[in-house]
């Protein structure tokens, strides 16, 4: 009995407790891209150590959401933003912040498998190496480890010269997230990271995914709802430019609060 | 939600619509089985526990094939919870009409009328009849307020229950010649309260689907 009613206080907790030290947080933030109003004035707190998914309809400002937490709006022409973005307590989008050294902070997976045309092994060194970083052993180890946690290393151990490219498409993504790994971030955004990927791929990114956010915090864009629901401790809901519901993805999925919510989740608008 | 599975939802709920009407039929013809000693009206009902048990198969299959095809969420989900469970709850509900039905049609037993009195089984009837009432309205009409109606009058039932001992301890006690009587609406009057229950927990899954409200062992309803 008492640990039902520790489980029913903690299930509670989560959805209550508004005083965590958020590892993102955004106030007001507004984007535009000329005169488009692409994001209308979002407040949103990320946990730590959580996966995070954004879901909505194509347009509906997502991505766009998700690209500002490393500043890869800037280059956009016609981008334009207000509001504040705090990692850590710091506003990201002060001038003196070097983008470089928030990319660090910041990682980001992207849709497509994106390998440079180099060795497997060269594609995971890359960011050390910009870095500075330039004992072979410690980059060794670094390549070693974020392959590893990537779940790639048994399969490319004795290949590690081998061509990125020569990778199937699953294996490709995974060799992108190792290299997001390799530089030792805080946060990895994901953007759609599966939907070019078999099911077999797919499920060994999203287990991936379950075990990395012991160490990392993970946003993730997805177009599918039973991803959402499978890998994602909070579930963010967006449209027209606007957070229509954030909460734990379980009331959501079960319960959410907005109609608009319930229309997109089960399919019957969007 | 694709118009695929607009559509199987809308059957499934039409069956179970059908399961619902069937159970009821069941359970008003064998009281009245009971009440007039029909032999006949009560053969009707022990064959039509068949068709009670395919429709449960059915709904249990379509429900299953929904959730493996379409991956219901939020108020898909929910939907499809309470049917498999308002199904469960009508089966057990048509296997008591089956189980009165078999004391009329294999016990042969002329019952007095004033037994029926006494025991107040014209109540008992009007109540789950008017549960029956309320649940159908809730279930075709997404209607919350009809299902809450249920849980007062399921009490009526509990109260007659607990009572029944009692009148029968004291009709024995004046009339030993009638104890296989009494003993056998004593075992009828145990299954039309647990067919109360079973429309109360019909109505606690429509609540839940409705309106997301967990009801399930809550006392205060």
């Amino acid at each position: 009995m008492l640990l039902f009613v520790l489980i029913i206080e903690y299930e509670n907790s989560i959805d209550t407790d508004e005083n965590y030290a958020a590892r993102i947080e955004t106030k007001g933030v507004k984007v535009w891209y000329d005169d488009f109003n692409a994001i209308k004035g979002i407040d949103m707190k990320i946990k730590p150590n959580t996966v995070t998914a954004f879901i909505g309809p194509s347009g509906c400002g997502k991505s766009t959401f998700l690209r500002l937490f490393n500043r890869m709006n800037d280059y956009i022409e016609g981008f334009r933003m207000e509001g504040k973005i705090k990692l850590e307590g710091k506003n990201i989008y002060k001038n003196k912040v070097q983008v470089e050294e928030l990319r660090k902070e910041v990682g980001m997976v992207f849709q497509k498998p994106n390998p440079f045309p180099k060795s497997i092994f060269e594609n995971v060194a890359y960011g050390l190496k910009i870095q500075g970083i330039k004992d072979k052993k410690i980059i060794g180890d670094r390549v070693e480890k974020a392959l590893r946690q990537a779940d790639l290393w048994e399969e490319v151990k004795d290949d590690l010269k081998k061509s990125a490219l020569a990778l199937s498409g699953g294996q490709q993504q995974r060799l992108c997230i190792a290299r997001t790994l390799a530089v030792e971030p805080a946060i990895i955004l994901m953007d759609e990271p599966t939907s070019a990927l078999d099911p077999i791929s797919t499920a060994k990114i999203e287990n991936l995914i379950f075990e990395l956010k012991e160490k990392y915090t993970i946003i993730i864009v997805t177009h599918n709802m039973q991803q959402a629901s499978r890998i994602s401790d909070y579930t963010a809901f967006f449209y027209l430019g606007e957070l229509i519901e954030y909460g734990k993805t379980n009331t959501i999925f079960t319960n959410p609060a907005k109609k608009q919510t319930e229309n997109y989740i089960t399919g019957r608008f969007g | 939600m694709v118009i695929n599975a607009e559509q199987q939802r809308k059957l499934i709920k039409e069956t179970g619509l059908e399961m619902l009407y069937l159970c009821i039929s069941q359970i008003e013809k064998a009281n009245e089985a009971l009440v007039n000693n029909d032999d006949d009206l009560a053969e009707e009902v022990i064959n039509t526990e068949t068709r009670v048990n395919a429709l449960d198969l059915k709904i249990e299959n379509d429900c299953e094939k929904f959730l493996a095809l379409y991956n219901p969420v939020a108020t898909d989900l929910r939907f499809i919870m309470a049917v498999l469970k308002i199904n469960f709850d009508l089966e057990r509900i048509g296997d008591h009409a089956n189980g009165i039905s078999k004391y009329v049609a294999e016990q042969q037993l002329k019952i007095e009328p004033r037994l029926f009195t006494v025991l107040k089984f014209d109540k008992i009837f009007n109540t789950i009849e008017s549960m029956f009432e309320n649940i159908v309205i809730a279930y075709e009409n997404n209607d919350v307020k009809s299902a809450r109606k249920v849980f007062k009058k399921d009490k009526i039932l509990d109260k007659i229950n607990a009572n029944s001992f009692k009148i029968i301890e004291e009709v024995i006690k004046k009339d030993t010649t009638i104890i296989n009587q009494t003993l056998l609406l004593f075992a009828v009057v145990k299954k039309l309260e647990r067919v109360g229950d079973l429309i109360k927990n019909i109505a606690e899954e429509l609540i839940f689907y409705i309106d997301a409200e967990v009801l399930k062992h809550k006392k205060k309803k």
